[in-house]
């Protein structure tokens, strides 16, 4: 939201230009008009990022306008650090995730791609070596699906210790969005790959060439997409404009953006990415590789993390996910663990997409501990921390999926702890 | 009359035809006229990964000299005199800290091949302007690198043949993923 400008303070006392009409509009309109000399009355003296008309019904709104905004009285936003940025959990509604509030990674910055000359090389274990324009793709029949993406590093700071802080500092590497493109089969057919190809490197056209093998299993070659469309528009260049590749329930890094290049071939290639960096260090020193698919995970976002209660009527909701499909049942505990109750899965539920689940609850003042954990369709159930580290210990820094402990104490002050 | 009717009855079947013409490219999608071959010139220009074995490495060589100089000069400035002392990613050390609590993954202490040290510098490094360096000054980088880590001798000088021959010491500190591993 930018501040106002000494120059609108000029030209009126309390519209934002915004809301004004242009010089031309001002002199052919009586309704403009009647809307200046009222303003002075009309609008209350409140924050001038806010400003409102107090009886919005007595003052002409804003005229149609090309791209549109939210309100300008919603401030959520990503929190920005280094080469990474949350989306505020705590703030999303049902399981979409707006474009401008999609999680981003990078591994040298997001590239400026000029679409009329990106191209998408196929090569290697194929047939006919291929390229494509972006607008060839988008000629191709398509095909569309809401996923999730999560990034194989979000709530690592679980492995440390507890850090109090928001949900969205903790775990908004994760977001979800309708994802629109070609079916990778589809490319995989038109350049005939051959039957000894079975991993393929994608490559990315940013400054770290970002590269990653995929293995192709029948279910990596039945649902990857690559993908031009994002929420019903262009993907946002921070999550890989002009294409990228999708493939659902895989760690966000192997869903590779800004897509140049696929080469197919035999075995994995064994990119920095795939060995120096995306492995999760076991205890016993050796390490985890091609870790790829997202375990399932929930956590409560309301009320979570540096928020404040007052005693009364909340609403427990959350977000609960799995790459492996559909979330089948998320459980909700309000004391500490020693009963839980199941929590009603709101609409949509669909197979690795957030799903949003709700519990009624009543807080009476007194300290206790809320916690939530997800089962999916294959059985698989969120983990507490002390199994996991059990198994993995405290330095793999990738995939942290075990329960999200917040404790309320008695002021109403929610924080994080692990219980 | 006979004759016109005739003549529309094979415009509606070639109609017909063609509506499940259009329908079975849909399912067929290879049929799609879309896209062009691409030239081996165009591959080769694109083709810039190294695989384990060696394919992909361009012709030439360096030494570990060359490396130290190319290095305190390109690369110093982000990673250190020595390559220890940061600030960005250390690429010298961590010989044997796996096992610790305070592992320190570098190239000599983690990463399984050399190729892919190869690979990473030609497509990522250095940050500020990437794929800037020659196949000769990546030999020598690699060898510096390598040679920090007490990989190869000082005298080693890399090449296409020799570089996918290094053996590094984590080459078999990786195993399968066997998620889900927690009950
Ligand atoms: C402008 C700063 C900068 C310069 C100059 C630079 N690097 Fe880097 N380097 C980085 C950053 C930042 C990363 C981490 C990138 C990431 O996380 O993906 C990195 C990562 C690396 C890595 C991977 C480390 C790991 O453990 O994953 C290697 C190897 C490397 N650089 C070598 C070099 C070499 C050799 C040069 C000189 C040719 C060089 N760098 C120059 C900033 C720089």
């Amino acid at each position: 939201m930018s501040r106002n400008t000494g120059d609108e303070k000029k030209t009126s006392n309390h519209v934002p230009r915004s809301a004004l009409p242009t010089r031309r509009q001002f002199l052919t309109s009586g309704v403009s008009l009647l809307a200046m000399s009222a303003s002075s009355t009309l609008f209350g003296a409140q924050d001038e990022e806010t400003r409102a008309p107090i009886d919005p019904m007595r003052v002409p709104g804003l005229s149609p306008r090309p791209y549109g905004e939210r309100s300008r009285f919603e401030r959520q936003t990503r929190l920005v650090a280094g080469t990474f940025s949350t989306t505020p959990l705590q703030d999303l509604q049902g399981i979409m995730t707006p474009s401008a509030l999609h999680f981003e990674r990078h591994h040298n910055g997001v590239p400026t791609i000029d679409p009329t000359r990106h191209r998408l090389l196929i090569h290697g274990l194929i047939d006919r070596p291929m390229v494509f324009t972006v607008e060839e793709l988008m000629r191709f029949p398509s095909t569309s699906r809401l996923a999730f993406l999560e990034c194989s590093g979000n709530s690592r700071d679980g492995w440390g210790e507890a850090q109090d802080v928001t949900v969205q500092a903790l775990h908004g590497l994760t977001s979800t969005s309708e994802w629109t493109g070609v079916k990778l089969s589809t490319l995989l057919d038109k350049v005939q790959k051959q039957r000894d190809a079975t991993w393929m490197l994608a490559e990315g056209g940013d400054a770290a060439g970002l590269a990653r093998s995929v293995p192709l299993t029948d279910d990596v070659l039945n649902n990857a997409i690559v993908c031009y469309g994002q929420n019903g528009e262009a993907l946002r260049p921070e999550q890989g404009y002009p294409l990228r590749l999708l493939l659902p329930g895989f760690e966000g890094n192997i869903n590779v953006k800004w897509l140049r290049r696929l080469k197919l071939g035999s075995a994995p290639f064994m990119t920095r990415w795939e060995t120096a960096t995306y492995t999760d260090l076991m205890p016993d020193g050796t390490a985890y590789q091609f870790s790829l698919v997202m375990d399932a995970k929930s956590v409560i976002t309301k009320p979570s993390g540096q928020q404040q209660l007052q005693p009364g009527f909340y609403e427990i909701q959350g977000l609960a996910w799995s790459g492996r499909g559909r979330i089948t049942s998320v459980e909700v505990t309000s004391d500490a663990g020693r009963t839980w109750q199941e929590a009603r899965l709101q609409e949509p539920v669909l197979p690795t997409c957030h799903t949003r689940f709700r519990l009624p609850w009543r807080w009476d003042g007194r300290e206790t501990i809320i916690q939530s954990r997800c089962t999916d369709e294959t059985g698989y159930r969120q983990p507490t921390r002390d199994a996991l580290i059990n198994v993995r210990g405290v330095r793999s820094i990738y995939h942290y999926n075990a329960i999200q402990s917040w404790k309320i104490q008695r002021n109403g002050f929610v924080s994080n702890i692990y219980a | 009359m006979h004759k016109s009717l005739l003549v529309t009855a094979g415009v509606i079947g070639l109609a017909f035809l063609m509506t499940t013409a259009v329908w079975s490219a849909d399912q067929h999608d290879s049929a799609v006229d879309l896209g062009r071959s691409a030239t081996d010139e165009e591959i080769r220009a694109w083709d810039i990964d190294v695989a384990p074995d060696g394919q992909g490495l361009p012709p030439g060589h360096g030494t570990v000299a060359q490396g130290a100089q190319i290095y305190a000069m390109r690369c110093a400035g982000c990673h250190g005199p020595t390559g220890r002392e940061g600030p960005q990613n250390v690429l010298v050390g961590g010989h044997k800290s796996l096992q610790t609590v305070k592992p320190l993954k570098t190239i000599g202490s983690y990463w399984p091949y050399a190729t892919t040290v190869y690979d990473y510098l030609r497509r990522a490094m250095p940050a500020n302007a990437p794929q800037s360096l020659t196949p000769n000054e990546l030999y020598a980088l690699v060898a510096w690198l390598l040679y920090q880590n007490g990989i190869i001798a000082e005298n080693v000088e890399l090449d296409h043949d020799s570089l996918p021959r290094v053996e590094m010491p984590n080459r078999n500190g990786f195993r399968l993923d066997p998620r889900p591993d927690v009950r």
